[in-house]
């Protein structure tokens, strides 16, 4: 008979859950240099990452946070964190969840839309410090396509869609509805699709 | 680690109960089919008929009401599943009834199957509740009506353990001429069911639920009902259920529901106690919860709280690690993205649904084991504060703090 696993996920995610690295203490963000928050408590997953920054450099030196969500989130965050420490802001900028994921050594499917917060938060946290630094020209806003006019549903809708599940065009439609009217979006969203499966899952 | 070991997710499932694996045990070398005439048929037959008179003892009913089936589940399909033969005439006279109400709060062997059928014609009505996680009888008296063949309420609640007044709805349905089923998982076993008493026309039994084994459950059947098979093709069950009997699961059923009517009167008193010691013991030592469910008619074993600002995948895990099994209505532990749908039905708001966590304690749940879970938790969910958004300047709940 096989005895119960160690633990849910991988040891790594296991060693980011108990011990978290860089827990913002107290909610003094004065100090630091940029502030991102994203998500919210109804969706079950609220982020906030907080970045000081050698100015000469564009490099951060440190990075703190605070996560309401499950453990895969925790720990993504708490690994997020030790990642970007010692990266150019340019660098930072760039990791996706899957990059978090892997540093996590992988997570099931239907956890990965809880890694998909953090990096987002840090984008927020380096566009608050380049606002805050009149730097407002190395901003970079998250370009928002609208791919379905009737339901107004976005490239980040599918995204969102592919992190949540949706493998198929059909499985797609369920989940945002998209297509259901004229149907003429279809060829772009599931080359959008593809995109999203391959990007985020290898596939 | 820890080196204590508490488990509260009983209403998950409970562990065998040390005569009804004694008895399985000493007949684990029963392999006779209980359908062959010879002696090992006759002694697998005589297992079987025993546990069902000792079924349908424990809830009042008469032996040929009770069929074996494979789970609670598939007992509440079969029973959902007859409506369908009502549009397809299946079933003499009930062409004209062909409505199902339910309720919001049904275990999702119910909803589901009931979503199935509507893509199938059936109507379906589903009842609300209110903050306490009870249907409102006026809503019912309104829905019935001649189209109504059947409601479909379950006795007591899985998540936030509700008890529901099955004799007094089981009335109204009658009175407008439709069919009673009630779920009973998890009433049985915790509080008396007769289904006499009860009035039910079909009423769901689960083993695993009351210390039996897992993969066996039975339907009560009233004598005269109309009842089609979900599972064709073998005369067992009197027809009614065909495949192979699951002799040693029965067996185990059989005993489980005798320890329950010997242990169960006294046991409800003591988990009444318990609970109220761990309600209190949450309430004085963590700020900002809330208690889901009914204050008083609920099941003795189950209290249901919610936490804000934390999510209860955290805490369960945390609480695992301390050797504390417990289950949570937040999405993330359920691998879907939707917090659980009862205390949504019960007008909790999604981050109280997240943020909620389960404890249902069993027949060897002891004081030593609350008193340790309230040593435990408080800074399980201090800590996980620390580390929310929920609680910093600008966050949700930052005014409350």
């Amino acid at each position: 008979m096989l005895q119960a696993g160690e633990w849910a996920y991988s040891e790594t995610l296991k060693e980011h859950f108990m011990n978290p690295k860089n827990i913002l203490q107290g909610e003094n963000t004065d100090d630091f240099d940029g502030v991102g928050m994203e998500g919210n408590l109804q969706c079950g997953d609220q982020m906030m990452v907080v970045i000081k920054v050698d100015k000469e450099h564009d490099v951060i030196t440190d990075c703190q946070w605070k996560t309401y969500g499950c453990a895969s989130a925790i720990a993504s965050t708490s690994v997020l964190s030790e990642m970007v420490k010692g990266r150019t802001l340019d660098a930072a900028f760039h990791i996706s969840p899957k990059e978090v994921a892997q540093e996590l050594g992988g997570l099931p499917d239907h956890k990965i839309h809880c890694s998909v917060l953090g990096d987002k938060a840090l984008r927020a946290a380096i566009n608050n410090y380049y606002t805050r630094n009149g730097k407002e020209d190395k901003v970079k806003q998250d370009q928002v396509k609208v791919i379905c006019q009737c339901m107004s549903i976005t490239d980040h809708d599918i995204e969102d869609a592919v992190l949540e599940g949706a493998r198929t065009y059909f499985e797609l439609q369920e989940r945002t509805k998209l297509g259901t009217v004229c149907g003429q979006c279809k060829d772009e969203a599931e080359v959008l699709l593809e995109k999203f499966k391959h990007i985020h899952f290898g596939v | 680690m820890a080196d204590m070991k508490v488990y509260f997710d009983h209403n998950a499932t409970t562990p065998l109960h040390p005569e009804v694996k004694k008895e399985m045990i000493a007949a684990m070398e029963m392999f006779g089919n209980p359908s062959s005439m010879h002696s090992y048929g006759r002694e697998a037959r005589a297992n079987v008929e025993d546990a069902r008179r000792k079924v349908a003892g424990f809830i009042g009913a008469d032996e040929r009401e009770i069929i074996f089936v494979g789970s609670g589940s598939e007992a509440n399909n079969t029973v959902l599943s007859l409506f369908v033969c009502g549009t397809s005439q299946c079933i003499a006279g009930s062409k004209m009834r062909s409505t199902i109400i339910t309720t919001k709060i049904e275990h999702p062997c119910v909803l589901e199957t009931s979503e199935c059928l509507a893509h199938r014609g059936v109507r379906v009505k589903y009842l609300d509740v209110d903050q306490y996680g009870k249907i409102d009888l006026d809503q019912l008296a309104g829905m019935l009506g001649d189209d109504v063949g059947l409601v479909s309420v379950m006795m007591a609640n899985n998540e936030i353990g509700t008890l529901q007044d099955i004799e007094a709805i089981t009335r109204m349905v009658h009175n407008s001429g439709a069919l009673m089923h009630t779920d009973a998982v998890q009433a049985i076993g915790k509080v008396p069911v007769d289904v006499r008493e009860l009035g039910v026309d079909f009423l769901t039994i689960s083993a695993h639920k009351i210390y039996g084994p897992k993969g066996v459950g039975a339907l009560f059947v009233k004598k005269g009902i109309p009842y089609c098979p979900l599972i064709r093709g073998g005369h067992q069950e009197l027809g009614r259920r065909a495949g192979t009997e699951n002799t040693l699961g029965i067996l185990g059923l059989g005993r489980a529901v005798e320890m329950r009517a010997l242990e169960m009167p006294e046991e409800e008193e003591r988990l009444l106690h318990l609970k109220q010691v761990l309600r209190k013991g949450i309430e004085e030592r963590i700020d900002d919860i809330h208690f889901n469910g009914h204050p008083t008619d609920s099941l003795a074993s189950t209290l249901n709280v919610s936490f804000t600002g934390v999510e209860g995948e955290a805490i369960l895990l945390y609480l695992d690690l301390e050797g504390i099994a417990v289950s949570t209505g937040s999405a993330c532990a359920s691998g879907s993205l939707d917090p659980s749908h009862v205390l949504l039905a019960t007008g909790v708001d999604a981050e109280l649904a997240h943020g909620s966590i389960r404890f249902s304690m069993g027949r060897e749940s002891s004081m030593q084991e609350v008193e340790y879970l309230l040593d435990v938790l408080p800074p399980i969910i201090q800590r996980i504060r620390n580390m929310s958004t929920a609680y910093i300047k600008g966050g949700l709940h930052a005014a409350s703090r």
